[in-house]
């Protein structure tokens, strides 16, 4: 029985291991400036997971090869425990446990301990139940201002106020449209429940708190189109509140931004239409 | 404690009627046995619900005409709705955390064995103990009451998961199905056990601070006790910040407070302030993420700290050895307990509070694996050096370290705020608790089962259909949750009743689809266990008073034991609690019990 049990947990483990190791199911390509920094910090605690995982799976196997009852009288080892022991592998769990910690802090502190780096380019987003709107300046680069009393469902989602001069070559959309390798800054708003901003590529995730506007920020690197999801639970349709981030080439971007609002929906559509989504 | 803690624990006779005896009971041990019957229960329930939701999952949009029949409304013509989906991930957490985890390790193992375990005669208050029961058991009808009453004939309870967010819970009707009545009714229910579980935790600890038997010293306990001990402070300390959330979350919704409403609210086309949807102004949905967690992360040590004690005491049992590092074990416990309260805002990284506070809370997670690793040392400390005897306690015993590893360790990666950018709300933080605080905290129970039941019944449940529940349901549950860690690397995200909708996402449909498989084979065996409870309780190979070989308190009475507890001899205690294998003693272990002097060799 002991060891069925030991090759059991041996099987178990080897499994596991290969499952992260062959990377059939992987993280897909990153698309970010943070993402390396990201990537490499998962990578060195996925080691450091993988070896303390195998190290007592296999430990607790052998014990229970080696130590089983064979029945022939004799006793176990008696011994409450050592000191030494204790004190030592608390000291070096510790040390890499609260390493590991110290160390992820610098990602985070780049993207939210941070401001955005001057001259990212501003998008408002606004979710409901369940689609997402992005609000861009236009030309002027200056967001109208919006009022949840203006909203007027289908005309105007966001409640944008026709009477802010600001306003008037805003363009608002069901779709993120960015530049690439250029700080981008969002600010999340939601109309009712709380959303989340979820782009697996871009290793980026936010959510959108009704009475707040949040404001983050991040860098695409590469040029495409990208599936954007809601990550919070929201309601009945969840599943399917999903949009598409399109990361343009600097010219193209700019050319985008130039147009007339009627242009740029037209544009933004052509697009979508044109760039594929990655590879799967 | 001195005059062997004859308290108030004996001031009930042995009742007569059949319900003072069993209904309406003072007795722990019978209180202790009603809680393991409403875990039964409540686990059958939530575990159907999980395999429907895998149904769903894996063949979306197949007709399973059975559905159709049972739930014209949820699933017509036999294909689940989104809402039936999602009402059904709700009902599921609820049930299992609460109704499950909460209740099974430490109303019903706790209540049963804490008492006899420091040689008391009962709970220290006998009648409180049997209130926290009943109202636990009528928040349990309520949450029934959910799946029949909720509101929406789509759904068959709320729409909102186990934490139930903010303003989505709080807006009611207008913010979709599943925020009718089944809201009202699934906050009620919680609130209702908020208050047994405060009941339960005040009788605990002063049983454990007042009654313990002479001799009987705080470092003399069984690591159970100390588990329990530890579970009770942290209810008491969580879940009255739960049931005051919970009272709010309700005004929020009948009595048009804003605790956690914003004003300027759009919802459904209905702008806040018309007279569809009354005005709120001024609430924080955060507010509501910061009280639900403060209670829910120590929820999750609720849930595991008792089969953590369990555990420990199997191993030590079965590997005939004693527990290594009790101390160390007894302070991890306690660092543990202490530590899980500065943690609940490594659920809210991304939830928009300030992003200075996401890195004490990651440093503090992290720290809290430390003694969780200890924990592990010891274990496997434990059983080097013994003379491992593969009972099914044990190998569930066995089980729950490997899980334990396998589960608390991904809490590396999650605990840190910068990998929680990808991993929140995917998949791998399913993978990653149901692996430790669902699947790990179920093993300790079984293994107690196992253990227990010869002392409760009288009788050992079968070992043969014991091991086959152990084999199957122990490779199961690898096959169903580890699987999912890889499914949240790709970016699968939770709550999603279909993954039809994201080209990303479908790379992943056979993993998915193997996950169901194990699922619902794992499910199946559990009948199994319940067959062998059944059958074992009237045909099981009778036990006498300590058919384990073992040390503490509820193996020097009968079995089961009588009223109150040892027929009026309250044993004294001489010793630790897991001396195996002294050298020189005529026996391979000294019960706590046996007088001094009894391990020497020559007496």
């Amino acid at each position: 029985m002991g060891r069925a049990l030991a090759v059991i947990i041996w099987i178990l483990t080897i499994l596991s291991v290969i499952l992260f190791v062959s990377k059939k199911w992987w993280f897909p390509e990153a698309i970010s400036a943070h993402a390396p920094a990201l990537d490499r910090q998962f990578m060195i605690t996925i080691v450091i997971v993988g070896i303390a995982f195998t190290a007592a799976q296999v430990g607790l196997g052998w014990m229970v090869w080696k130590y089983r009852d064979s029945g022939d009288g004799s006793r176990a080892t008696y011994t409450h425990g050592s000191n030494k022991l204790e004190v030592l592998w608390t000291v070096i769990t510790a040390v890499i446990f609260i390493s590991l910690a110290v160390m992820g802090q610098s990602v985070w502190a780049s993207l939210r301990l941070h401001e955005a780096p001057a001259g990212a380019y501003h998008v408002e987003v606004v979710a409901q139940q369940f689609a997402w709107n992005f609000h861009y300046p236009g030309k002027d680069e200056l967001f109208g201002r919006s009022d949840p009393k203006l909203i007027d469902e289908p005309n105007n989602y966001i409640g944008l106020d026709d009477s802010d001069p600001n306003s008037k070559d805003d363009s608002v959309i069901a779709a993120l449209v960015i530049p690439v390798n250029r700080p981008v800054e969002l600010t999340l708003r939601s109309k009712d429940v709380i959303h989340s901003f979820w782009v697996p590529p871009l290793r980026f995730k936010q959510d959108l708190v009704p009475g707040m506007a949040i404001k983050v920020h991040f860098t695409a690197t590469k040029v495409g189109k990208y599936e954007l999801a809601c990550a919070e639970l929201c309601g009945q349709n969840h599943f399917k509140m999903k949009s598409y981030m399109l990361v343009l080439p600097e010219e193209e971007h700019r050319a985008l931004t130039q147009l007339s609002q009627e242009q740029f929906q037209a544009k933004v559509k052509e697009l979508l239409e044109k760039y594929p989504l990655p590879s799967q | 404690m001195s005059d062997g803690s004859h308290g108030a624990g004996h001031a009930h006779q042995p009742p007569t009627g059949f319900i003072r005896k069993y209904v309406f009971s003072l007795d722990h041990k019978v209180i202790g046995i009603q809680y393991i019957v409403l875990a039964l229960a409540a686990v059958l329930v939530g575990m159907t619900m999980s395999v429907l939701m895998r149904m769903n999952l894996s063949w979306p949009g197949t007709n399973w005409p059975i559905l159709g029949t049972l739930f014209p409304g949820g699933a017509p013509a036999g294909q689940m709705t989104p809402e039936f989906y999602l009402s059904l991930v709700t009902m599921h957490g609820t049930i299992m955390v609460f109704f499950v985890l909460t209740t099974a390790p430490q109303g019903g193992f706790g209540n049963y064995f804490l008492p006899i375990q420091i040689g008391a005669e009962d709970m220290a208050f006998p009648v409180l103990n049997m209130m926290s029961f009943w109202v636990t058991c009528a928040g349990f009808i309520v949450i029934l009451a959910a799946i029949f009453f909720s509101g929406a004939p789509s759904t068959i309870g709320p729409i909102g998961g186990w934490t139930a967010y903010a303003p989505l819970s709080a807006l009611g009707k207008i913010a979709g199905p599943g925020q009718g009545m089944g809201m009202n009714l699934w906050i009620i229910s919680i609130a209702i056990f908020c208050v047994g579980s405060l009941l339960g935790a005040l009788n605990f600890i002063t049983t454990l601070l007042n009654m313990r038997t002479r001799g009987m010293s705080l470092m003399r306990m069984p690591l159970t006790c100390w588990a329990w001990f530890t579970t009770a402070v942290l209810a008491l300390l969580s879940f009255p910040v739960l049931l005051g959330g919970g009272i709010l979350l309700l005004l929020d919704r009948v009595a048009g407070t804003s605790f956690f409403i914003p004003g300027g609210l759009y919802v459904s086309g209905v702008l806040n302030g018309d007279p569809r949807f009354p005005l709120h102004t001024g609430g924080s949905p955060i507010l509501w993420q910061h009280l639900f967690w403060f209670f829910g992360h120590p929820e999750v040590y609720i849930a595991i700290l008792p089969g953590m004690g369990a555990t420990s005491h199997i191993l030590a049992t079965f590997a005939r050895k004693p527990v290594f590092g009790y101390r160390a074990m007894v302070f991890a416990i306690f660092a543990i307990g202490m530590l899980g309260f500065f943690v609940w805002g490594h659920h809210m990284f991304i939830s928009g509070m300030s992003p200075y506070s996401a890195v004490t809370f990651s440093i503090i997670t992290l720290s809290i694996g430390v003694p969780s690793a200890v924990k592990t040392f010891n274990w496997l400390g434990t059983l080097w050096g013994g003379r491992i005897r593969f009972t099914c306690a044990m190998l569930f015993a066995l089980g729950f370290v490997s899980l334990f590893v396998a589960g608390g360790i991904s809490g590396l990666i999650l605990g840190q705020s910068s990998l929680d950018l990808p991993m929140h709300d995917t998949y791998i933080v399913l993978g990653h608790f149901h692996l430790v605080m669902g699947v790990a905290s179920i093993f300790g129970m079984f293994a107690a089962t196992y253990f227990w039941f010869p002392k409760m019944f009288g009788r050992c449940l079968n070992e043969s259909l014991g091991k086959f529940h152990f084999w199957i349901t122990f490779v199961g549950v690898y096959c169903i949750f580890v699987p999912m860690h890889v499914m949240g690397l790709v970016g699968m995200p939770r709550r999603y009743s279909q993954f039809t909708e994201y080209e990303f996402l479908k790379s992943l449909h056979p993993l998915v689809i193997f996950v169901s498989v194990a699922a619902i084979i794992t499910v199946l065996t559990q009948f199994v266990f319940y067959f062998n409870l059944v059958w074992s309780l009237f045909k099981g190979k009778r036990a006498g008073e300590n058919p384990w070989e073992a040390t503490s308190l509820e193996w020097v009475t009968t079995s089961p034991p009588p009223h109150d507890n040892f027929a009026g001899n309250v044993p004294s205690v001489y010793r630790g609690p897991y001396e195996y294998s002294v050298p020189g003693a005529a026996k391979d272990y000294l019960m706590q019990t046996d007088p001094e002097g009894a391990g020497q060799p020559a007496h």
